[in-house]
């Protein structure tokens, strides 16, 4: 994990939608983009509290965080421009272990938004995304040309082979499938969250059967980590929203 | 002026980094049995805030004292270890396993869990008689008179003074539910600010205790009205959520306040409140 240190300032250096979604694009400055799965906190202007993202890619120079707006803190980060400025604090968490050997990456709705980057850790692997319109869908132009996309009422968990090692981000439902037909995968949980380092205590989430801060413990977890209930997921929650 | 952070919103093991910029690193209160805390969901932005219900998760003092406090001392950074119970004993016995530390805060207020049912100044004096150690009184500026308050934990015993914590709140969800699992939590963050300078002035005429000043504390402007208030030394809360660097930066903002407001030293700023003009006003 890194450390907290200080959050730096970064220019925006470009805005473009993706479906129902926008991509942020940022100038990375000294950031290291860190590993797939792990986390930034973005000042969302306006907004008391910063939200957090897991970085979508890594251009050469930016970082580039996918943002659904549903909320007053991520309607503002869409609406920034290149140009403006805004404070990044990060990579913080643990993200994806990458030492597997028949990665399957899995995806529903804003939960994609880890996936790009992961891909590009891996070698071209397999990439099944799952989204709740054919709208919402349009988002998979930022997935690898080799995605498999489903929309509901198909579901992810119907074009899963169980013998791949998933990694996996989506909502609550999805990671808690995912977790019931592969016991090994590793689940990319979201809770809301102020600080992102620790601080606040508001990211609690039943680990091993305790609760315990996702910002140290995860965002990326080992599937038989979490039983039953998260407790903390809003169902509805896109990634990064404190209160949306 | 010195500058701390508020109870609770920082872990210094997890971000040591950030302990290491205060000039005392105050820990997440402390009760006697291990606490898991509220369920989630924990906290809720609001307009010019954030409501926390954690519920004073915490190991416990057994584990606090055994593994927590060695760890943290290693740190290098002065400690005050804020405490919390619900009786004048359980508060007393912890303060009595306390040693080799800079002060205890007495965490009289907490907004997320039943109140002791002892008064403060109860709870002070049986502390008293457990530590020779300072004993911060954290206060509520919920109570009706937070300046009697302040004279009757004077009077026990107390030390210093910590204004304010948080205050209860509600938030509503789309569908006009509780955001929060607890219903209520503590709220803080910018829109505390004018009610903890309040406090900070009334209990400062009241006693001439040394006041540790927060709520809502954002900039070195900010640090510099809670010691025209009556503040010897402030601390920062929500801020370091969102700004894990804001000691530094407020301590570097707090001289560029103070050029900007005329008062050339630390002190000269301090106690604007207790001139008569003032105490009327805020009386008034």
């Amino acid at each position: 994990m890194r450390s907290s240190a200080s959050p730096s300032r970064h220019r925006v250096s470009g805005s473009e939608p993706i479906g129902p979604y926008t991509l942020l694009r940022l100038e990375r400055g000294d950031l290291d983009p860190g590993v797939p799965g792990q986390f930034f906190m973005l000042e969302a202007p306006g907004r008391l509290l910063p939200r957090p993202f897991s970085l979508c890619l890594a251009p050469p120079g930016e970082l580039a965080f996918l943002v659904d707006p549903i909320g007053p803190g991520t309607e503002a980060l869409c609406r920034l421009r290149p140009g403006d400025e805004i404070r990044v604090l990060g990579p913080l968490g643990h993200g994806y272990r990458l030492d597997v050997e028949r990665p399957l990456l899995v995806g529903g709705g804003i939960g994609i938004a880890p996936l790009p980057y992961l891909a590009a850790a891996l070698n071209a692997p397999p990439v099944i995304a799952g989204f709740r319109t054919q709208a919402h869908a349009e988002a998979a132009a930022i997935l690898p040309s080799n995605a498999e996309v489903v929309v509901e009422p198909t579901l992810v968990t119907e074009l899963i082979d169980p013998g791949f090692d998933v990694l996996a981000c989506g909502p609550e439902p999805m990671l808690h499938a995912v977790a019931a037909l592969c016991p090994t995968a590793q689940l990319a949980w979201e809770a809301p969250m102020a600080c992102g380092y620790g601080a606040c205590y508001g990211c609690v989430v039943e680990i091993d059967g305790a609760l315990a801060r996702l910002c140290l413990e995860g965002p990326v977890l080992d599937a038989a980590r979490v039983n039953g209930h998260v407790r903390n997921l809003v169902p509805d929650m896109s990634r990064g929203a404190v209160s949306a | 002026m010195r500058i701390l952070n508020a109870s609770g919103c920082l872990d210094a093991l997890a971000a040591p980094e950030v302990a290491r910029q205060l000039d005392a690193f105050v820990t997440k209160t402390v009760t006697p049995k291990p606490r898991e805390g509220s369920d989630p969901p924990r906290i809720a932005e609001t307009g010019h805030g954030m409501l926390n219900a954690i519920g004073l998760a915490n190991p416990g003092r057994d584990r606090f004292v055994a593994d927590h406090l060695p760890r943290l001392r290693e740190l290098g950074v002065p400690l005050w270890v804020s405490v919390g119970g619900f009786s004048a004993a359980d508060y007393a016995e912890t303060c009595a396993r306390l040693d080799d530390i800079e002060a205890i805060e007495l965490n009289l207020s907490c907004p997320n869990v039943d109140e002791a049912a002892d008064s403060a100044a109860e709870i002070v004096a049986a502390c008293r008689g457990a530590t020779d150690l300072p004993l911060y009184a954290k206060l509520s500026a919920a109570h009706p008179d937070v300046g009697e308050v302040a004279r009757a934990v004077a009077a026990a015993g107390a030390d210093g003074l910590s204004l304010i914590n948080t205050l209860r709140g509600v938030a509503l969800d789309r569908e006009l539910r509780p955001v929060l699992a607890r219903g209520s939590g503590g709220l803080s963050g910018p829109s505390l600010k004018p009610i903890a300078l309040h406090a900070v002035a009334v209990c400062h005429q009241a006693t001439d205790l040394p006041i540790v000043g927060m709520g809502g504390i954002e900039t070195g402007r900010d640090a510099l009205e809670f010691t025209a208030c009556g503040a010897r030394d402030v601390a920062l809360g929500t801020v370091l959520f969102a700004d894990p660097g804001a000691p530094t930066r407020v301590r570097a903002e707090l001289v560029a306040a103070r050029a900007e407001a005329g008062v050339a030293g630390p002190e000269d700023g301090k106690g604007l409140a207790k001139s008569p003009e003032t105490e009327q006003k805020v009386h008034a």
